[in-house]
């Protein structure tokens, strides 16, 4: 058998996937033309690299479809309940930092904490007569964060993408997305309540605990591991 | 775990009890508007129950219990006084704890009646009791209207009471408001700065959203309004936490809560229908010098709630769910009466704990 190690098959993330890997001696590259998803890895015998999208890689490892992956804690902690049960965290990759956050209108001048949010939340619905609407698409870790911050009578509105813009579009009343700069909230005129940072993320090497591994597999991590100093 | 023929035999035994107490029987949906359930319970609801859509009826739920169905049944169409039993499976999504069923049957008795509130509490009690037979069970009891009277007799704003009664169900959240109306948290640097700013919308950028100035500036006015309203003292969260510590026999804790409510009016009216209960309990041969009652038991639990609370559990299992549970809902009526109302109280058995307690045979 092989140990597979998954890694986001493309854009920065999968560079600096490469860059990380190749610093410790283990050349990971794409293989054929550039639309063709398979790799190759050099340094180490007995791993096989596959290429999957970043989203994917937190139910692979789960599944034990791979051994190891690569991709941001924000994904794991969202897609896999009990997560810490499921993968282990190898090393933290000190690339693609982004912070989970819960951002409202800047123009909300008289809410600045979770407090505020569940008083104005309160009143939206009083007043508007649904529930106050937060566009994201982290649903898991942000109904936890509300449900320990005592929020009430808000509902979770899915937006997979452009998630700044629901608020103008009215579509949403707040947002709960990934930022690493807050530029493109600025640009939105939204800001990020002060005790609303849901998790700080960053890629990370992720070890299966599910994964079937024989006697060479075995030999294979640990030879592994030493190589990346983990 | 039980057999599943044990298991339905044992639902259809317990559904004939409820039946002959004189229960007509009703059947819910399994699939519930999810729209109805997430207005009840909030977001949180989607942790604890199961999704799903088509293009047509779009969110359905997959039902979590009966109660909210057999409510919206009654006040729709419900002859007075009602009494129903209901056998089936309901479903609960469990995230955190693999050990424990997504699916598990239920079988219900709730009663619609006007005439007694007191007796039909002390009557679903003690059926309850009865149909869970010889099974090693403790029984837990609490009243959430002694809280809730609490609160509405303190000597504060209706806004600050609102906003208590609004956190009842979420205790933690509940006590972080007690602390700030007492003035024992301090006020967040951004809310005094908003509170002494000349224009408070000087940074506030171009308005967007649903949300309006209006909005917005109400909540200012009500915020400057909530820091003259003068701390609650330390003797009324005194009093309160006194109440909400009470945890002794039934008996024991009328006698009790009446010491520590005298003079009160809400409180003491409420004491009295907690004194009333207790009484209709020992007329049904229930042994009120031993059954405990918890001021505080039932805040945790689905919060529809709204008076007397009780659930079963297994002796020696602190690990498992109740065997049985129940309560008083007359503020559900209210919500999904539209307009109508009716005093209401119910409880569940799940047989399939019922057998697991007693190796097969109940």
């Amino acid at each position: 058998m092989t140990l597979k190690i998954g890694v986001p098959s493309k854009g920065r993330l999968m560079e600096k996937t490469f860059d990380w890997f190749g610093d410790r001696g283990i050349q990971l590259s794409r293989t054929g033309s550039d639309r063709e998803y398979s790799g190759r890895v050099d340094g180490i015998d007995g791993v096989e690299l596959v290429l999957l999208s970043a989203g994917e890689i937190p139910r692979e490892l789960a599944a034990g479809r791979i051994h190891l992956g690569v991709t941001g804690t924000d994904l794991i902690q969202e897609k896999l309940s009990l997560w810490a049960q499921r993968v282990e965290t190898l090393a933290e990759l000190g690339f693609g930092h982004a912070d989970l956050i819960i951002a409202v209108p800047t123009c909300w001048v008289d809410v600045d904490t979770m407090d505020d949010l569940d008083a104005a939340a309160a009143a939206f619905r009083a007043h508007h007569g649904f529930r106050l609407r937060i566009a994201t698409k982290y649903h898991r870790l942000v109904r936890d964060y509300l449900k320990s911050h005592g929020v009430a009578d808000y509902q979770i509105v899915d937006s997979q993408g452009a998630t700044e813009g629901t608020v103008k579009n009215e579509t949403a009343e707040a947002i709960a997305d990934i930022t690493s700069s807050g530029e493109t909230l600025r640009a939105n005129h939204l800001k990020i309540l002060s005790d609303g940072l849901i998790l700080k993320s960053q890629a990370s090497l992720f070890w299966s605990k599910t994964a079937p591994m024989d006697a060479a597999d075995i030999t294979t991590l640990k030879a592994l591991k030493h190589k990346l100093a983990l | 775990m039980p057999s599943r023929l044990d298991t339905l035999a044992e639902a259809a035994r317990l559904h004939d009890v409820f039946v002959q107490a004189g229960a007509t029987d009703v059947y819910a949906d399994m699939l519930q508007s999810a729209e109805t359930l997430l207005d009840l319970y909030g977001e949180d609801i989607r942790a604890r129950a199961y999704v799903t859509s088509d293009a047509l009826r779009g969110e359905q739920m997959l039902r979590p219990d009966f109660t909210v169905p057999v409510v919206q049944m009654h006040m729709d169409h419900g002859a007075e006084p009602a009494r129903y039993t209901y056998n089936g499976v309901v479903f609960r999504r469990q995230e955190d704890d693999p050990s424990r069923p997504n699916e598990y049957i239920q079988v219900g008795y709730e009663v619609f009646d006007r005439a007694n509130p007191a007796e039909t509490d002390a009557e679903v009690f003690s059926l309850i009791n009865r149909a869970l037979g010889d099974v090693p069970v403790r029984a837990a009891t609490g009243d959430i209207g002694i809280l809730t009277a609490a609160v509405q007799g303190l000597n504060t704003s209706d806004r600050r009471k609102a906003a208590l009664m609004r956190h009842i169900w979420r205790p933690k959240r509940f006590r972080a408001l007690l602390d700030r109306f007492a003035g024992r948290l301090a006020v967040p640097d951004t809310r005094r700065a908003l509170l002494d700013a000349v224009d408070p919308f000087q940074f506030a950028g171009p308005f967007n959203g649903l949300r309006s100035k209006s909005e917005v500036t109400e909540r200012i006015d009500a915020l400057r309004v909530d820091a003259q309203t003068p701390h609650l003292s330390d003797a009324e969260l005194d009093l309160l936490d006194q109440i909400l510590s009470v945890k002794e026999t039934c008996r024991d804790a009328v006698a009790h809560l009446r010491e520590l409510t005298a003079g009160q009016t809400l409180l003491e009216q409420a004491v009295d229908r907690f004194g009333d209960r207790v009484a209709a309990l020992a007329d049904q041969g229930i042994d009120v010098d031993h059954l405990m009652f918890e001021a505080s038991y039932g805040r945790t639990s689905m919060e529809y709630y709204d008076g007397f609370v009780f659930g079963f559990y297994a002796e020696g299992h602190d690990d498992l769910p109740p065997v049985a549970t129940g309560g008083r809902y007359d503020a559900l009526t209210r919500r999904l009466g539209r307009g109508a109302e009716i005093p209401a109280v119910g409880g569940v058995i799940r047989p399939d704990l019922m057998l697991s307690l007693t190796g097969g045979a109940a």
